[in-house]
């Protein structure tokens, strides 16, 4: 590529690929169709590269990096999947695990957890860490809506939607370390929410059964994403 | 503030303290606060204006004098080398110091200074530390306080002042150890339509208290650092972020600030040049993470002090997302000598990728706990033996830690190794900030790990998976271990998480949290050994209480 073009060439195992500047290794992943494991990045959302599922190998660095927020770079060459990288990523979906109350058989997103389809798709049989087993409680005060808190993986979708693209900011974070917690406004019942507009994007973003709407039965809770990467699109282009 | 009118104020003050014949210095920084100072300071006033003194003899609080552990510290005489330094002392003592002044000194409280902790010492940081009063602006200009801050805005471009700072070979006073000067010419490359210069003054590692010490006896020179940088990187807004655990560094910081404004020194145009700098104060409320940069901007913007992955640096996109030099208070402490003696001369201190000095709290089981500033280059040995003292009650040396949570552990085959960056690096600990903590036979090194971990859990920030849940699972671990509860494959699991948080953590906080595991399985394997094959703890201290917690 010419340098007044801008575009970038970089290589994702093995295979070239252009790229525009602005593009991550994620974007440029994703649009050739080659998956790379992640939890708290959602097409649509700003990214935090908080999950570390998408680190990825980069030739010439000794650091892995997050695919999520790193920028492509002339001449990259990106491996997306090592023995190195698949038993990190193992580790961490078994963190997850461990973290909270886990327990897909009695979970509404039974069967549609990218939680749960994460550990099938990374092999895992086990959790080889003891459970923490926190008692943590359910937010059922929404008329439409239920925050488990058990089963909540902290990967901020919910914050993110909220606060981008519905423009409400009802949730974000307190607590430090393993304490922390999403919250609505100032840790009051989601019901008593003055911001809470009551849109639903929050629920159909979360990746586990952590939120749901109300009224559904184990494994009966299918999420809706897609009206994001529309929302997005829409939106650029009216500006 | 012209050149001349710095010089007028420096020779009236200078005069004016001519005048005092006697002059009793006492400590007013935390340490020694902490142990009544203030009301020594007091019963000094009280018996001087009670002779009538007041004309020939100054009671002056100044800043730390190192040896906190043998606080209140007083010391007489006006010339330097003539000090007598007095130990422990009391308001009750009052009388009997200024009975001295003119006879022999009271030897009930004398405090040696022809010991190596004062022989061993090159003051650069802390050279008006417990001389100068940390309240008074005149005080610091009177020791040369600002020369540099004029001379650079004056006489130098603000290229050649980086260029000073390159030549010096300074290095981050943080932790990390990044070059300055290239971390300024970055700054002032960058393209932002403001740039803003930051001191982080949010010094959480357990037991270290450099900037502290550097805040509470010599604000100004902090000021006249960050003035220097700002100058160099063409910034005109600045914050240092200073924990709010400080109430004294920061009264003495607001203090400062509000001198230096009036005296033209702050604020538009300096000197009646074009450059124009303002300093504000910004808070920290408790979080240890929030010394990690991105953090840090992050709770200077308002929002909840969590880092995010660079790059982007903060050189590039920092605060607000523009340009942004962050450096750490003994950093900045380092500049206006750098700039008022040149590059060179400070390059000659210290060793070949590590120069000038470093400030040390030494702490722990050690006789001499207090405040230290040593060459770059001085060997572990040296530190723990002559400055330090030695082990006190007999006991033997056992490990060094540096670099707090960050940091690892060293044993005795470490102790001739030279302080500086690489060699501690390569030993598997860091420099840090400059915590030394000293162990010894009474402590267990598992117990050690256990509680840095205990640390790093409750001060991760919660954002990414590995330090959030992997400080968790590893602390559990160990206390398994100092429970003799656990098993060989605990001890493999372990060493998994210390790799696991090692390469996939987000920030350096979950990074470096294995460290103080990884140093000690590395040179204390057989004490974990024995908790998990024999049950029992080597030191005595693990197990004790009953149901196994330690008591």
């Amino acid at each position: 590529m010419s340098p007044q073009s801008g575009a970038k060439t970089l290589k994702i195992d093995g295979r070239d690929f252009g790229a525009r500047p602005d593009e991550t290794i994620l974007d440029v992943a994703r649009e050739n169709k080659i998956f790379i494991p992640r939890m708290c990045e959602l097409d649509g959302l700003s990214t935090v590269g908080a999950c570390r599922l998408c680190l990825v190998e980069v030739k010439g660095s000794n650091k892995l990096l997050p695919s999520c927020v790193t920028q492509v770079e002339e001449g990259m060459e990106v491996t997306t999947s090592s023995q190195r990288l698949d038993h990190y990523r193992r580790m961490i979906v078994e963190l997850l695990f461990s973290e909270r109350n886990h327990v897909c058989s009695v979970c509404v997103s039974n069967g549609h957890c990218e939680l749960q389809n994460m550990a099938q798709k990374l092999g895992i049989t086990h959790v080889r860490f003891p459970y923490r087993n926190p008692k943590l409680d359910v937010d059922a005060s929404h008329d439409r809506f239920v925050m488990d808190h058990n089963r909540c993986i902290l990967c901020t979708r919910c914050v993110r939607v909220c606060d981008e693209i519905e423009g409400a900011h009802t949730w974000d974070i307190m607590g430090r370390g393993v304490e922390a917690k999403v919250i609505t406004d100032l840790n009051q019942p989601w019901g008593s929410s003055e911001t809470c507009t009551g849109c639903g994007k929050c629920v159909h973003v979360c990746p586990t059964g952590a939120l749901s709407e109300k009224g559904r039965s184990v494994a009966e809770m299918e999420k809706r994403r897609n009206f994001l990467p529309y929302l997005t699109l829409m939106r650029e282009e009216h500006e | 503030m012209t050149p001349d009118e710095l010089s007028e104020i420096a020779e009236t003050e200078r005069e004016s303290q001519k005048r005092f014949k006697h002059r009793v210095n006492v400590c007013l920084a935390a340490g020694c606060v902490s142990c009544q100072s203030q009301a020594v300071k007091d019963a000094l006033d009280k018996d001087i204006s009670r002779r009538g003194w007041g004309e020939h003899c100054q009671a002056k609080g100044v800043g730390c004098m190192g040896l906190c552990a043998e606080g209140p510290l007083v010391s007489t005489g006006t010339t330097i080398g003539n000090e007598r330094l007095y130990k422990r002392v009391g308001a009750a003592d009052a009388a009997e110091i200024l009975d001295s002044l003119e006879g022999p000194l009271v030897s009930r409280l004398h405090c040696a200074t022809d010991v190596p902790f004062f022989q061993r010492q090159k003051k650069i940081v802390l050279e008006n530390s417990g001389v100068i009063d940390p309240e008074r602006i005149e005080d610091y200009i009177a020791a040369e306080g600002y020369y540099a801050l004029i001379r650079a805005v004056t006489e130098m471009t603000p290229r050649e002042v980086v260029e000073e700072v390159m030549k010096s070979g300074l290095r981050g006073r943080g932790g990390a150890g990044y070059p300055t000067g290239l971390k300024w010419s970055t700054v002032a490359k960058s393209f932002g339509t403001q740039k803003f210069v930051i001191c982080n003054a949010d010094e959480g590692d357990p037991g270290a208290f450099m900037d502290r010490s550097v805040l509470e006896s010599d604000p100004h020179r902090v000021l006249e650092g960050m003035l220097i940088a700002a100058y160099a990187v063409g910034s005109s807004d600045g914050y240092i972020y200073v924990r709010a655990e400080y109430p004294l560094a920061i009264k003495r910081l607001r203090a400062a600030i509000r001198q230096a404004e009036r005296a033209g020194l702050l604020g538009a145009n300096i000197c009646g040049t074009r450059f124009s700098f303002k300093i504000d104060l910004r808070l920290g409320a408790g979080a240890f993470v929030c010394g990690e940069e991105t953090a840090l901007i992050a709770s200077v913007e308002g929002k909840r002090g969590t880092p995010r992955a660079r790059p982007p640096y903060p050189a590039m996109q920092g605060l607000l997302g523009q340009p942004t030099l962050i450096n750490n208070v003994e950093t900045f402490a380092n500049v206006p000598p750098i700039v008022r003696n040149g590059g060179d001369w400070y390059a000659q201190i210290g060793t070949e990728k590590s120069k000038g000095t470093k400030v040390f709290a030494l702490a722990g089981r050690v006789q001499n706990t207090g405040l230290v500033e040593v060459p770059m280059g001085i060997t572990l040995r040296e530190m723990v033996f002559e400055i330090g003292g030695g082990i006190p009650d007999g006991r033997k040396f056992k490990a060094v830690q540096t670099g707090g949570p960050s940091g690892g552990c060293l044993p005795t085959e470490a102790l001739d190794q030279p302080v500086d960056y690489e060699s501690l690096a390569r030993l598997g600990s860091i420099m840090g900030s400059g915590g030394m903590i000293v162990i010894d036979e009474s402590s267990c090194m598992v117990d050690v790990a256990k509680y840095f971990m205990d640390f790093c859990m409750t001060e991760s920030c919660g954002k990414c998976t590995p330090c959030r849940v992997g400080t968790y699972q590893m602390h559990r671990i160990l206390s398994s271990i100092t429970n003799m509860t656990a098993t060989p494959e605990d001890l493999a699991m372990l060493e998994e998480f210390c790799d696991l948080l090692k390469h996939t953590s987000l920030c350096g906080l979950g990074q470096s949290a294995p460290n103080p595991v990884v140093s000690t399985l590395k040179s204390f394997a057989a004490e974990y050994k024995a908790h998990i094959e024999d049950h029992t703890c080597p030191a005595g201290v693990c197990g004790k209480a009953p149901g196994g917690e330690r008591a």
